[in-house]
């Protein structure tokens, strides 16, 4: 008899186990430089993970961030005032990320706030900015489907980066599609966007497969990949499992030159970690890549690594929280004020300014107008640009094929 | 490839996913076994072990490297584990519930310590080239089916360690004692048999074996600070649905679980998977509450 209740308190303890493992990995969240907003000042709020599973990305575009303002403030800051950034950190929680946010609007009152990173942040903090109208500076490539007066997305809509990819992979000659992603809203929505328009181009979908975030099994997807043959797999896995991922995948003998693999999540941070011979010769869309040849990038690079390192990787979602700064400056300026209306009003109505990723401007749906580049990753874990949008595109949050009769309208 | 191959090469990765598990599970079903102790710090024990193969691999690169790695990682858990046995787990061994708190806090401190040392993103453990490729069935009914030599290397690992584990037990004298303690602890006791020797040594056995299962985890994927909490709760499972303390039962689950997770992922996903084993495992229980093996020991009845 006294089998069976051990037998229930393993269980027990397994299942605890199981549901206090997703809230451990936590830190107490730090504050630096209280607020101090006199008439030769003004407040704005950075607020990234400082800790937890998303700080090794979060904190350098928290970098790129504090770079973008010291330069501002030694060029003579904005409106003759200085900017002081109060920095909160996130904690890779989606509700330390709303309840930071409220604290930078309420008790240190700061003008704005640039910051955020996983959907699920960004979805936390929108409450928060829409009841207090405020305005978040969002710099990553994300999913769509989303559209508040109160955030500025200058990262990648669908459009913007899922979708040239794709285009270009059907220029290619590529008919079989395999989804590989995460099990979360970004890869859910991405593959449904891709699906949607391989049917409608008439091609096939060779199969989907989520994982759970930071799942490391991959023994089942790879089985279904060697059974599908696919011409190209589309990969929205995020964070360590593409170690994983790309290991198995090695080991079960499917190079990249066989079956090509391109990546939304990979950047020239997260090649570097995994150790850029293991995604040799895989390809990646971003909006900007560390080798984009241009005098502003250069010199981007040249004041990042002189401040944070000479071995400082450079990413797109960095280069998106360095120009969000800028383009806030500039509205500002505009618009004569700080106040949190005029400053929406003013940065849709800026002419296109000159950023490390080229010349860029916000369209009147409050998402970045850019380009897209297609990179093939070399051995040092740089991307070598093979292909890009052309043109700079339009912002579009809702697929119109996708989610037809939805627009954004602010 | 038809999805007869599939179902083949599922049932290939089956028994790899079953090796993990096994080593994963074998160390904590001999601790429970022996002492009635959970060890929560048990992850961490897996986690070590795939950085002590990281570290072994930085001094000795190469081919060579991941077989020193192997018993440079089982010394390493082993010690690390017996330190823990006798400094806190010997102390509380008669308190579970304020063992389990310990142990956990045990574990917490462990994985806050690499992640201060080795960085909270993953560091890399490079399969050598003898591990590259594998067998590739082309002719016959088994066409299409790829056999890669990491996971083949994985169940090596897991049928040697079983077959010394087995040696131990029956053939040497300290696994005449260890046999003895399990079947009655205080009995054994008064024969003159140092029952904390046999549990120091057990309980270092296991988080040995946990170590090398780190090394096999480290060729598959990335080792980081929280690399052992992903495996603890599958390694569960497979204790208490092997019969708590069995090394035929914790197996024999662990092949059932193996099978079961990757014939799964053949119809849905690996998030749904895991609900389904979830599911099974309590279904399981339901029906054969003592596991697949019943332990025949008066420690249970106390």
């Amino acid at each position: 008899m006294r089998t069976s209740s051990f037998g229930r308190f393993l269980s027990a303890t397994a299942i605890s186990a199981l549901l206090l493992s997703a809230c451990s990995g936590e830190a107490p969240s730090t504050s630096e430089s209280p607020a101090a907003t006199d008439a030769s000042t003004v407040s704005v709020g950075i607020l990234q993970s400082l800790s937890g599973t998303m700080a090794i990305s979060e904190i350098t575009v928290k970098n790129a961030e504090m770079l973008a303002i010291e330069e501002i403030n030694a060029a003579g800051g904005v409106l003759g005032t200085q900017i002081t950034a109060i920095v909160e950190d996130g904690a890779s929680d989606p509700a330390s990320f709303a309840q930071k946010a409220s604290k930078l609007i309420e008790n240190s009152n700061v003008v704005t706030v640039f910051g955020g990173w996983t959907s699920a942040s960004r979805k936390a903090m929108l409450p928060v900015f829409e009841r207090t109208n405020n305005l978040l500076w969002y710099p990553v490539q994300f999913e769509g489907n989303e559209c508040s007066p109160n955030i500025m997305y200058s990262g990648a809509q669908p459009n913007q980066q899922i979708l040239p990819a794709f285009e270009w992979a059907v220029e290619a000659g590529y008919q079989n599609y395999f989804l590989i992603g995460s099990d979360y809203v970004f890869p859910r929505t991405a593959n449904l966007i891709v699906k949607k328009h391989i049917e409608n181009k008439e091609l096939s979908l060779a199969g989907e497969a989520y994982v759970p975030l930071g799942g490391t099994d991959f023994s089942g997807v790879i089985a279904k990949v060697q059974a599908a043959k696919p011409d190209i797999i589309f990969n929205t896995l995020n964070g360590d499992s593409n170690v994983a991922f790309f290991k198995q995948l090695k080991a079960a003998g499917i190079s990249s030159a066989e079956t090509p693999i391109m990546s939304f999540s990979i950047g020239e941070q997260e090649a570097q970690a995994m150790g850029p011979s293991l995604v040799e010769g895989s390809y990646a869309t971003w909006n900007y890549f560390q080798s984009l040849e241009t005098a502003e990038n250069s010199s981007f690079v040249d004041a990042y690594k002189a401040k944070f390192g000479a071995d400082a990787a450079i990413t797109d979602p960095m280069v998106h929280g360095y120009l969000n700064v800028y383009a806030w400056k500039a509205a500002a300026e505009k618009a004569g004020s700080f106040e949190v209306d005029a400053v929406r009003e003013a940065v849709v109505d800026l002419e296109a300014f000159s950023t490390p990723m080229g010349m860029v401007s916000f369209a009147n749906n409050q998402s970045l107008v850019q380009k897209a580049l297609i990179g093939k990753l070399d051995a040092s874990g740089q991307f070598e640009i093979i292909a890009d949008s052309g043109d700079v595109i339009s912002p579009e949050p809702y697929d119109a094929l996708t989610f037809p009769g939805k627009v954004c309208e602010l | 490839m038809d999805s007869f191959a599939l179902i083949s090469n599922q049932i290939f990765n089956g028994f790899s996913v079953a090796s993990i598990f096994l080593l994963a599970a074998l160390g904590l079903a001999l601790s429970f076994g022996l002492m009635r102790v959970i060890n929560m710090a048990h992850g961490e024990m897996l986690m070590l072990g795939g950085y002590f193969a990281f570290l072994t691999m930085q001094i000795i690169p190469g081919g060579m490297g991941l077989l020193v790695a192997l018993p440079v990682a089982f010394i390493g858990a082993a010690a690390t584990g017996g330190l823990l046995q006798t400094t806190l787990i010997s102390r509380l061994a008669k308190r579970p519930l304020d063992t389990l708190l310990a142990t956990w806090g045990v574990s917490l401190i462990l994985q806050q310590a690499s992640r201060d040392i080795f960085g909270a993103i993953g560091v890399e453990v490079q399969a050598p080239t003898w591990l590259d490729g594998g067998i590739q069935i082309t002719e016959g009914m088994f066409a299409g089916v790829s056999l890669p030599a990491t996971r083949l290397f994985i169940i090596a690992v897991a049928i040697l360690v079983l077959i010394g584990l087995t040696l131990i037990f029956r053939h040497t004298r300290i696994g005449l004692l260890i046999r003895a303690v399990n079947q009655d602890r205080m009995m054994a006791a008064a024969t003159g048999i140092e029952v904390k020797r046999a549990d120091l040594i057990i309980f270092c056995l296991g988080s040995g074996i946990a170590g090398l299962a780190g090394v096999v985890l480290a060729i598959l994927g990335p080792v980081t600070p929280s690399v052992g909490q992903s495996y603890i709760v599958p390694a569960f499972l497979v204790v208490v649905m092997g019969g708590l303390g069995s090394i035929a039962g914790t197996t024999i689950a662990a092949l059932m679980l193996g099978l079961f997770s990757a014939l799964a992922q053949i119809y849905v996903d690996v998030s749904m998977a895991q609900v389904l084993l979830l599911v099974f495992v309590i279904v399981f229980i339901q029906f054969r509450p003592q596991g697949v093996i019943a332990q025949k020991s008066r420690a249970l009845d106390v």
